[in-house]
């Protein structure tokens, strides 16, 4: 497959790097302001050739460019499939909902690692599909390297009776070294700074919005996967969330779970009909309390009984991982 | 007590009734599966008051069991206060329920009937300033709450009674009335102010 990638962060650089191993081929990168796109020559047997990765990732590293192209020039360019890994938006999830209708306008598909289409304009995505010969699919969205919406697809929405987890791993790092160290929220946020687990401003991942909105696009898919005609579904946006996160969580209160063999993790749920995410007491030592940056993914089915995924929910690689495999889904 | 408070557990009989008739209809010999005695035993809690038993044991020899041992626990306590008291009986299966029913038309609390429990427990933490907002009123409004009551808790207050402290709570709700116990304690900590964090209930993790 030729591979435009749109968003030349952590996961789209990565996304250009491993695209060869998976057999794929790049042939266009657009940062905000700068692109690059193949000419298309210079194959020894005439054939068209991609855009050389390493050049491209070093002369983001070097220059803050990733091409001498406009990033027009890649949402143009002759490619199969669009990677979408822009930074997410919320509300009108612009421009990432743009790019991927460029690609669903040409008849083109799209992946995405960037969750504000899937979970501010599930409806309006699925009509600009419907419009298309081209398709969405977006696994990287939710828990990084868990295959959470693949696995939920191949069982079937319809029954799936709900999907919960731990999606947020600097969250997750917080309450457990709360928990192991007897450290307060604010002591335990700098250092997960220092380690570059959290960000500078870590809002969006300890007031809950980043599991929220990976629950939000789980509830799309188990609502729109549920029914036959896309205008029964309910569509799920953030608002449509209860949210409540882990900033004012005190040491204490996680200590007195400990005396009880229990701890807390910031647990986000997604049925057909609600979303909910809020730190829940869990036993110690159950499957849910994942340790560190480590996610965590629990799908409760009608009739298998209930699955747990857990690994990485983050990262280039592993998230980039996830694009790839969406890629060859669509082969 | 009140209907509503009834209504879950009847329910709960019911629909177990229900599941029995398809064999019972199916006896080959044409009787009655409903028919056959059997030893059943109900847990109750009475209140510390003379009389109290007597009143408890009156719906089960009314409605036709046949008392075989009654267990008064009087050095034990619920946690709501009470006296515990196991009481085995033969009855057949629609007698058992009739009894069930009719004991709890008295007012009598039964905790457990059968193999089917009727209390079910729940841990939860609450934290912020808990005494500040008088916790005992805190608690107190949760026992006022006529799904739950409170089993036990634990404080921990590092900073002083002034800062955020936490509590464990742990809840023994009424049969499927956790959820309603769990929201009753959500509105409270709304009320004053306060975080609850609760259990994945029905989830063993």
């Amino acid at each position: 497959m030729r591979l435009a990638v749109i968003g030349a962060g952590a996961v789209g650089r990565s996304v250009v790097e491993l695209a060869g191993e998976h057999g794929h081929e790049v042939v266009a990168v657009a940062d905000s302001s700068t692109a690059i796109v193949a000419d298309g020559t210079g194959g020894s047997g005439g054939e068209a050739v991609g855009v050389d990765p390493d050049a491209v990732v070093a002369r983001k590293a070097e220059r803050g460019i990733v091409g001498d192209d406009d990033p027009a020039d890649a949402l143009a360019a002759d490619y199969d499939v669009l990677v979408e890994a822009t930074p997410t938006t919320l509300g009108d999830a612009e421009p990432g909902f743009s790019h991927v209708t460029t690609a669903l306008e040409r008849d083109r598909h799209a992946v995405l690692a960037n969750k504000g289409p899937v979970a501010e304009r599930y409806g309006d995505l699925r009509a600009a599909v419907g419009d298309s010969d081209g398709q969405t699919r977006f696994e990287a969205t939710v828990g990084g390297a868990i295959p959470a919406v693949s696995t939920v697809e191949d069982i079937e929405p319809g029954h799936v009776t709900a999907v919960r987890g731990v999606l947020n791993g600097t969250a997750n790092f917080i309450l457990t070294r709360m928990a192991a160290e007897g450290l307060d929220y604010d002591h335990v946020l700098a250092e997960a700074q220092d380690l570059g687990v959290a960000e500078a401003d870590p809002s969006f991942d300890v007031d809950g919005t980043d599991a929220a909105l990976k629950c939000v696009i789980l509830a799309n898919v188990l609502s729109f996967g549920a029914v036959d005609d896309p205008a029964d579904a309910r569509e799920f946006t953030l608002e449509d969330a209860d949210v409540s996160g882990i900033r004012d969580v005190p040491g204490s209160a996680l200590r007195l779970a400990a005396e009880d063999g229990r701890t807390v993790r910031l647990i986000g749920e997604a049925t057909g009909e609600t979303v909910r995410v809020a730190p829940r007491l869990v036993p110690e030592n159950g499957t849910l309390a994942v340790s560190g940056t480590q996610n965590i993914v629990q799908i409760e089915t009608s009739h298998a009984g209930r699955l747990n995924i857990s690994g990485r929910g983050a990262g280039g690689p592993e998230t980039a991982s996830a694009v790839l495999g969406d890629v060859g889904r669509l082969e | 007590m009140s209907d509503r408070r009834d209504g879950a557990p009847e329910a709960a009989l019911d629909a177990e009734a229900g599941v029995d008739e398809p064999d019972s209809g199916a006896s080959p010999d044409g009787g009655h599966a409903s028919t056959a005695v059997s030893t059943h035993t109900v847990r109750l809690e009475l209140v510390d008051e003379p009389g109290q038993l007597l009143a408890a044991l009156h719906p089960i020899a009314d409605n036709g069991g046949n008392l075989l041992s009654i267990y008064h626990e009087r050095g034990n306590k619920t946690p709501r206060g009470r006296i515990p008291v196991e009481v085995d009986f033969e009855a057949t299966p629609d007698r058992f329920e009739e009894i069930v029913d009719a004991l709890r038309s008295e007012g009598v609390n039964v905790m457990q009937a059968g193999t089917e429990r009727y209390a079910e427990e729940v841990t939860l933490l609450l934290f912020g300033h808990l005494i500040d907002t008088d916790l005992s009123d805190t608690l107190s409004s949760i026992e006022a709450c006529e799904s739950a009551s409170v089993a036990d808790v634990s404080l921990a207050a590092p900073q002083g009674t002034e800062e955020v402290s936490s509590a464990r709570l742990r809840l023994e709700a009424r049969a499927g009335e956790t959820d309603a116990a769990l929201a009753a304690v959500r509105d409270l900590a709304a009320e004053k102010d306060l975080r609850v964090v609760e259990p994945l209930t029905g989830v063993e993790a």
